[in-house]
């Protein structure tokens, strides 16, 4: 290995970084306030950790600690983790053709610390400037490594503090997640069928709230994908070009 | 509750999730109609999650303007809408938030 790559992939890594700091930024108060929430919520501080080591998932993370709190059944929390990352399906699949010239082992741990966060940052790259495909990996190192270091930290901090402060649950910081949400998913909304699955799941999620082990979650997104779809292929094949 | 099993359970569905289509599209090629219909996946999970937080903080519906979270979330959705910009969203909405609860008293 010559020392002008080795540098070449160090500086690589630090790109991935640097334009992953906006939304690390953006991770901090969830991760504080998931720390938090665990520990107020019922599970152990090493499990509040843990999850944030093993699971590395925020969104489903917030989720789960709210089921907790709730004392809903592990499986139902489980069943609802995979529904809320589902999502991730997706984005691997995206980001699967620029990286399949990688050996296996390194597809471990990309795919472990693959997040909303890295994937929005990668992709942009990957389809921005396609020519320097030894050097992805180590981009996409770099966004990861610092989005979970930055997690752990903040779960951290947030588990000192549920514990020393009474009322952190009752602070409404919990309004980060929706903050953070309604910034991923607006920007989605780029036409009729995604305003169609946006609006399906939302009126769903309210009116099905009501059913028991957080079920309405699973209705209201499992409504809103086919209504999304169905919309898609009705306005499609009546000769209206939608762009995606 | 068995927190090992839950928390066992939690990353080995995330990690289905995430890693079999990465290390097997290269050879195996995902089916138009399911590409097409999972981007739908992140849209109507996140407002699965996002709408009754806000519409109905304490369990009810609350569509009074005393809802400090129904206010946050509509100035995160219009700076969103106009800004694009993730980070700006989060400041501004969450600073929203927290005034307007203090304001009204919540």
């Amino acid at each position: 290995m010559g020392k002008e790559a080795s540098v070449a992939r160090w500086s690589t890594f630090l790109a991935g970084a640097k334009d992953t700091f906006p939304l690390v930024v953006g991770a901090i108060p969830f991760g504080v306030i998931f720390g938090a929430l665990a520990v107020t919520a019922g599970l152990s501080p090493a499990g509040a950790m843990g999850m944030s080591l093993f699971v590395f998932a925020g969104s489903a993370q917030f989720i789960a600690a709210g089921l907790i709190a709730q004392g809903i059944a592990p499986m139902f929390i489980v069943l609802t983790t995979f529904i809320v990352n589902l999502r991730h399906v997706l984005y691997s699949a995206s980001l699967a053709p620029y990286l399949k010239h990688l050996p296996r082992k390194w597809l471990l741990p990309l795919g472990f610390w693959l997040t909303d966060e890295t994937y929005a940052v990668t992709i942009r790259r990957y389809q921005g400037d396609g020519g320097e495909a030894s050097y992805r990996l180590w981009y996409y190192l770099g966004s990861a490594v610092f989005m979970y270091a930055n997690w752990q930290l903040c779960t951290l901090i947030g588990i000192v503090a549920g514990q020393r402060l009474q009322n952190v649950a009752e602070w409404g910081l919990d309004f980060a997640m929706v903050a953070t949400f309604t910034g991923i998913v607006v920007p989605l909304i780029v036409n009729r069928p995604m305003l169609i699955c946006a609006l399906v799941s939302g009126v769903t999620a309210v009116l099905a709230n009501g059913l028991p082990n957080r079920l309405g979650l699973m209705l209201a997104a499992s409504l809103g994908i086919a209504a999304g779809y169905a919309a898609e292929l009705l306005l499609t094949s009546g000769g209206e070009e939608e762009g995606a | 509750m068995n927190e090992v099993l839950l928390i066992g359970g939690m990353a080995a569905v995330t990690f289905a999730a995430r890693y079999p289509v990465l290390a097997l599209l290269g050879r195996l090629k995902l089916p138009d109609p399911l590409f097409r219909a999972l981007r739908y996946v992140p849209p109507a999970v996140l407002v699965a999650i996002t709408v009754p937080a806000v519409l109905m903080p304490d369990g009810g519906l609350s569509l009074s303007y005393t809802n400090a979270y129904l206010i946050g979330g509509l100035v995160a959705a219009a700076v969103s809408w106009r800004s694009k910009n993730l980070l700006l969203t989060i400041i501004i909405s969450m600073a929203a938030f927290l005034g307007w609860r203090a304001l009204v008293g919540g």
